[in-house]
Order: structure tokens, then C-alpha cells, then sequence
């Protein structure tokens, strides 16, 4: 008796239980079971046996569909195959995370073993699945539903870029077929395309610059205005402020289109006739039309900037101006050196939403008049930002990859900025 | 020089005000111009006047006239059922993932976190052509449910993290002398933190009832039949209607979404500022 459990202790040192353990679990379970715990070890098997009896179907057809895009018309539909392809990579990464925790469990099980400590109980585990599971438990249908619905459609139509869909192959009549980098080297090789996509994104970088910095100016001006202590009727004047904010923005958007319109419109009509200027052509003017843009966005952007400024400037306190105004300081003086950087500090990161939002801002580009005026020869019209740009291609020239491609092109380009600042703005640190 | 101070503060004074009057004008003059068009006869602005010579309710009745193209009603009960739900849903789907990532420590935190920071800078609709395949694999074009869960998938990213950051500022020591009373997770989440994020929880309905409300973009992919639109399509196309359209009847319909929404809106606003300012500052 004493000599076999020598012999066994030998045997351990020369091949630990972590190392047994994690080399069985290569069928999942089986790594539990060596560590006598049963139960688990059941767990995942049948987990691994229902994930394949389950999926073994999406999986076979949807890893083939995604590496060919089809053979066959019009038994294969690329584009669904390529959508049932990548359920399927979202499905394997996930069996591949449960396999992975079968692994790390046997192993670090093992090795409790081999240091001669005691596994946990089955109450234990149970109790340790329930309060380390917990924050897994109430995220999950958040995460299902985020995979569903934005990470799935982005991994969709990155993946488009490096098709080769469009009008002209698209199914059920024609198959799609992957073309590697090619449609990122036509944005930048072909000439229409690329004097296009520069056009686009320089109107985009201005258009972010100039719309969201006017916003948040008038919205701090008028907030600092507003917020003077001999001003009366404050509340009126807070609440006139803050319609813009308060109206549906479409509405807004449409509105403005239908009083800008160069023969119908008040502001040609009525505005301007009253002033003896003669009409000016808002709409079919790339120029005026990207002026009127920003007047429209100011109008829409401030309010959102004046509450939020507002909220700010009464919890200054209010020796901090005492303190000035002994020394002299005149009222510019107070705003410059008191009033903003504690504005600008407290809304930082509301302010680089503002940027960010304006960057993407396709509703207003897009219904106040369709992105145009047309551009002749391009896709894109003279308003165009890139998202507005990228909605065009899908929804009126088909033009899939191009779109998806400049999709890819456009998240780097705000990933990138927007990590940029979070870094500096120190926002992003953790606790 | 008191009297200089007093004189000079006099004229800022007067300025401001100057300021502040054409600003509101400039604010009110579109709005009062919709009402005005809104009253007018006949579809097209050339006659428009802010206050009409001779005021109709026909465009009002037009609305609720029952006609194929034009079904008002509907679209707007449309708009409400699929807002009132992505608000609900984004709301509760939003603070409790919020609460595990302010609360917890747990594999994969971080990277959710970041994950989260980077969707919510990568347009939803960008995947347009991904929905549209998947409303159609799906058998789901026109489906209101699938458009709110879709929008509540949009909602989640952002707003988790405006969540995250409020219930960040929540004391630990509330959570703590709870647990150490018995309180389960669950119970703390619903009886401390949930009330004490209240403004931040105004903020991520808001959001969430706004959002569908301005978007154009994937309700247009997916609804394609005039019973199942929401107001955006429906008063944007009555704006474009090449065979007829029509500002009159589009300004009626405008003033009935914009008149409750707008009232709601001023009556909570002192929620959202308390949310919007506490989470701007806290980041």
C-alpha cells in the first residue's frame, strides 16, 4: 500500500496533475472528471456535445459559404452565405471561449491538486458560479442583443469591403467573390474616386470644425448672457432657448429646408426681400448650401451646450469673483480667466460629443437637401459628408463595397481622433 | 465714477438684451412660420404668411383623412409604440450592464469597456446593407420589433458608459453596509443605486425615446410599406412627394408631434440638466 502511493507520488512529480489534467480536457470534461470533479466535468461535455449537435450545420455550411462566397447560381446567395458565415466565426469564437475555460479550469484544478490543497466543494462551486457569474448574468441579454444588432451588421459589412458587390455582381443572378484590397486601392488609384473621396472628406473635416465649434460658442455666449445677475424674465429667456432642443430635430431639419428654398422660401421672400437683397441660391449653390447648413446646425446645436453650461456656471462659486473684482479684473477679464477654462474643464467630454456627433450628423446633410447640390460626374453631392456620401452609394448607386470600404476608412478615422483625445482629456483612465 | 460704473452697466445691460430679443426671434420665427403655413390654404409656400388671410383646418383634417399614402394616424401611433419600447428596453438593458461593469470585477471588464467606447463611435447605419440582409433573412422586413431591438442595440454603447460614470460617483460604502446586512446584488442594484441614479436614468429614456424619433436612416431600410412608417419617412416623403408635395399639410403634422413632444421636453428639463451636467463633469 505504501509502496504504491510512492510509486503514484513519482509518477505525479514527473507528470503533474495540472499537465494531465489540461492535456485530457482536450475533449472538454474530460480534465474535470480526472480531477474528480464529476459533475463539472458532465457540464461541459454536454455542452460541447449540445454546441456541436446544435451548431455542427451553421457551422459546416456557414465556414464553407464564407471562404467561397458560393459556386453555384442561383443555388448560392453570396450575400447570405456571407451573413450565415459570419454568425458562424461569432458562434466558434464563443465555443472557442467556453473550450478555453475548460482548459483553465482542469489546469488550475490541477494544480490545486499538486500543491496538496483541497478543490472546492460542490456547494462551493456553486456558490462561486453564482457571485462570479452574476455580473456575466446581467450583462448577457445586453451583449446578445449588441451582437445582434451593431456588432454583427459592422462585421457584415467590413467584411463587404473586401467583396467584390455591387450593382453589377450581386445575387441571386451573379455570385460575389472576395477581392482582397482591391476597392481600397481603387479609392485611392482611381482618379474620380479619389478627387472624390478627398473633396468629401476635406467638406466632412470642415464641416465638423466649424458646425460643432459654432455651436458650443453660441451655446456658451448665451449661457454666460443669460446667466448675469441684473437680467430679469431669466426664466422666459432660458425656456425660448431651449426650443430648438425641445422640437424633433427631423422636423426642425425639414422646416428649415422648406424656408431656404430658393423660389418658395421665406428667407429668399421675406427675409432678405425686406433688406433689398436679391435671392440667394441656398439650395443649388454648393457654397450657400454648406453656409445655410451651418447657420441650420447652429440653431439646432446650441441650446444642448447652453442648458448643459447653464447647469455649470451656478455651481461656480461665487468668492472666485469676488476675488476679481476686488483686484479690478473687468467683466472680459472674469469670463477669460474665471468663467472659461472652468467651463471648458467641466465639459470636455461633452464638447468632443459635440464633434464627434457633427462628424456623423447624416440627417441634417441628408434632409435638408439630399446632400446636393449634384456634383457632375462624382456620386457625391456639393454637401456631402462621408457618412451622407456612404448612404448614397448603398441605397441609390449600389455600389456595396465601395460603401463598406469607406465605412472601414471612416471608423479608423474617428477611432483613431477620438482615442486620441480621450487619452489626453484623461477621461478614459479607469477609477 | 460709481455713477461711470453704473451708466456702463446700464448699457451692457441694454445690450444683452438686444442680444437676447434677436436671438429669440430668430428662434421663434421658423417655429411660428410652420404654425402659419400649417393654417394656410392650398399645398404649396409661395402664399405662405405667418398669420393667414384666411385660415383653413384642411391640412389638419387631411392628416386624419384616411388616405393610402397618408396615414398619419397610424404613423404616428407607429413612432410612439416604437419609441416608448426602445426606452423601456434601452433603460433596463443599459443600468444593468452599467451596474456589472461599475460594480464588478470580472473577466473581460476592460475589454468590454473598450469595445463599448469604440462602437458607439462607428455609425450603426453604416451596416445598412448588414440590416437590410438580416430583416430579409430574418423574414422581418417591416417588423417594428425588430427595428427596436435594433435601436436599443444602438442605444446600449453610449449610454452604458454615461451610466457607468454616474453610478461611479454612488459611494461603494452604500453597497457595502448593505451587503453586510444581507442585502443580495440584486436587491442593492433596485433599492439603492437605481434611485440614486435617477437623473442619469432620465437621461438614457430621453435618449432612448429621442433616438428613433431622429432617426431616418434604418427605419427607412426596413419599413417599407406606408402602414408601417414612422413620422421621419412619412413627413419626409410628403416633403418630397415628387407627384405632390405638400409644406401645408407636412407643417399640420409637424405641430402635432412637435406640441407634446416639446411640452414633455421643457417639463423634464430640469432632470435632464442635473443628469447631463453630472455626467459632463464627472466624464
Amino acid at each position: 500500500m505504501l509502496f504504491r502511493k510512492e510509486i503514484n507520488e513519482k509518477w505525479v512529480n514527473a507528470m503533474q496533475h495540472r499537465k494531465i489534467a489540461t492535456l485530457l480536457s482536450i475533449i472538454p470534461g474530460l480534465g474535470q472528471f480526472y480531477n474528480k470533479q464529476f459533475i463539472k466535468g458532465m457540464i461541459y461535455f454536454v455542452l460541447t456535445l449540445s454546441f456541436f449537435v446544435a451548431f455542427s450545420d451553421l457551422l459546416d455550411i456557414g465556414l464553407w459559404g464564407l471562404f467561397t462566397l458560393g459556386t453555384e447560381v442561383p443555388r448560392d446567395n453570396s450575400i447570405f452565405l456571407l451573413a450565415e458565415g459570419i454568425i458562424a466565426v461569432i458562434v466558434t469564437f464563443f465555443g472557442l471561449a467556453i473550450y478555453y475555460m475548460n482548459f483553465r479550469d482542469a489546469y488550475k484544478n490541477g494544480k490545486l491538486r499538486d500543491e496538496n490543497k483541497p478543490l472546492s466543494s460542490l456547494k462551493e462551486q456553486y456558490h462561486n458560479l453564482i457571485s462570479q457569474g452574476y455580473p456575466y448574468l446581467i450583462s448577457g441579454p445586453s451583449l446578445f442583443i449588441l451582437i445582434f444588432a451593431v456588432i454583427f451588421p459592422i462585421l457584415f459589412s467590413f467584411a463587404l469591403a473586401f467583396t467584390n458587390y455591387d450593382l453589377y455582381h450581386s445575387p441571386p443572378a451573379k455570385l460575389v467573390d472576395w477581392v482582397g484590397f482591391d476597392t481600397f486601392k481603387n479609392i485611392f488609384t482611381v482618379d474620380i474616386w479619389r478627387s472624390t473621396f478627398f473633396d468629401v472628406l476635406g467638406w466632412t473635416v470642415v464641416w465638423t470644425l466649424i458646425a460643432s465649434t459654432l455651436q458650443v460658442s453660441i451655446g456658451i455666449f448665451l449661457a454666460v448672457l443669460v446667466n448675469q445677475k441684473d437680467l430679469r424674465f431669466k426664466k422666459l429667456i432660458r425656456t425660448v432657448l431651449i426650443l430648438p432642443w425641445a422640437v424633433p430635430g427631423f422636423v426642425t431639419i425639414l422646416i428649415f429646408a422648406g424656408l431656404f428654398n430658393d423660389t418658395f422660401g421665406a428667407i429668399n421672400n421675406e427675409i432678405l426681400a425686406m433688406f433689398g437683397i436679391s435671392p440667394i441660391p441656398w439650395m443649388t449653390d454648393a457654397t450657400w448650401s454648406r453656409v445655410a447648413l451651418l447657420l441650420i446646425q447652429g440653431w439646432l446645436g446650441f441650446p444642448y451646450i447652453f442648458i448643459v453650461t447653464t447647469g455649470v456656471l451656478q455651481s461656480i462659486p461665487s468668492d472666485l469673483y469676488e476675488a476679481a473684482i476686488i483686484d479690478g479684473a473687468s467683466a472680459f477679464k472674469k469670463f477669460r480667466h474665471i468663467t472659461l477654462p472652468l467651463i471648458l474643464v467641466a465639459m470636455a467630454p461633452i464638447i468632443i460629443t459635440q464633434y464627434t456627433f457633427n462628424f456623423n450628423n447624416f440627417n441634417i446633410i441628408y434632409l435638408f437637401n439630399d446632400g446636393g447640390p449634384a456634383v457632375p460626374g462624382t456620386t457625391a453631392g456639393g454637401t456631402d459628408i462621408l457618412v451622407s456620401w456612404i448612404y448614397k452609394l448603398t441605397m441609390q448607386s449600389s455600389q456595396y463595397s465601395l460603401a463598406a470600404a469607406l465605412t472601414i476608412l471612416l471608423s479608423i478615422f474617428v477611432i483613431s481622433i477620438a482615442l486620441w483625445q480621450f487619452r489626453r482629456t484623461n477621461s478614459f483612465k479607469e477609477e | 465714477m460709481h455713477l461711470g460704473t453704473k451708466a456702463r452697466k446700464n448699457v451692457s445691460l441694454a445690450a444683452t438684451y438686444i442680444i437676447l430679443a434677436a436671438v429669440m426671434v430668430i428662434i421663434i420665427y421658423p417655429l411660428l412660420w410652420t404654425i402659419g403655413a400649417s393654417f394656410n390654404p392650398g399645398n404649396s409656400l409661395i402664399s405662405t404668411s405667418i398669420i393667414p388671410s384666411n385660415p383653413t383646418l384642411d391640412h389638419y383634417k387631411e392628416l386624419f383623412a384616411g388616405k393610402e399614402s397618408l396615414q398619419y394616424g397610424q404613423w404616428y401611433l407607429n413612432s410612439l409604440k416604437i419609441s416608448v419600447f426602445t426606452m423601456i428596453g434601452s433603460v433596463i438593458s443599459v443600468s444593468f450592464t452599467a451596474y456589472a461593469f461599475s460594480r464588478f470585477k470580472f473577466r473581460g471588464r476592460k475589454n468590454g469597456l473598450t469595445l463599448f467606447l469604440l462602437l458607439q463611435m462607428i455609425p450603426q447605419f453604416s451596416a445598412l446593407v448588414a440590416l437590410f440582409v438580416l430583416a430579409q433573412m430574418l423574414g422581418l422586413m417591416n417588423n417594428h420589433w425588430l427595428l427596436i431591438l435594433l435601436y436599443i442595440g444602438g442605444q446600449i454603447p453610449m449610454n452604458t458608459y454615461l451610466m457607468k460614470g454616474y453610478m461611479d460617483s454612488i459611494p461603494m460604502d452604500l453597497d457595502e453596509s448593505a451587503k453586510i446586512d444581507g442585502a443580495s446584488n440584486t436587491r442593492i442594484f433596485w433599492q439603492i443605486i437605481m434611485p440614486l441614479s435617477r437623473p442619469m436614468l432620465a437621461v438614457v429614456a430621453m435618449n432612448g425615446f429621442t433616438g428613433p424619433l431622429g432617426d431616418f436612416v434604418l427605419s427607412s431600410t426596413i419599413l417599407r410599406t406606408p402602414e408601417s412608417y414612422t413620422l421621419p419617412i412619412g413627413l419626409y416623403n410628403l416633403v418630397n412627394d415628387v407627384m405632390g408635395a405638400s409644406y401645408t399639410t407636412f407643417a399640420a403634422g409637424a405641430i402635432l408631434i412637435s406640441i407634446p413632444i416639446g411640452v414633455t421636453f421643457l417639463m423634464l428639463q430640469k432632470q435632464f440638466v442635473n443628469g447631463l451636467t453630472a455626467g459632463g463633469t464627472k466624464g
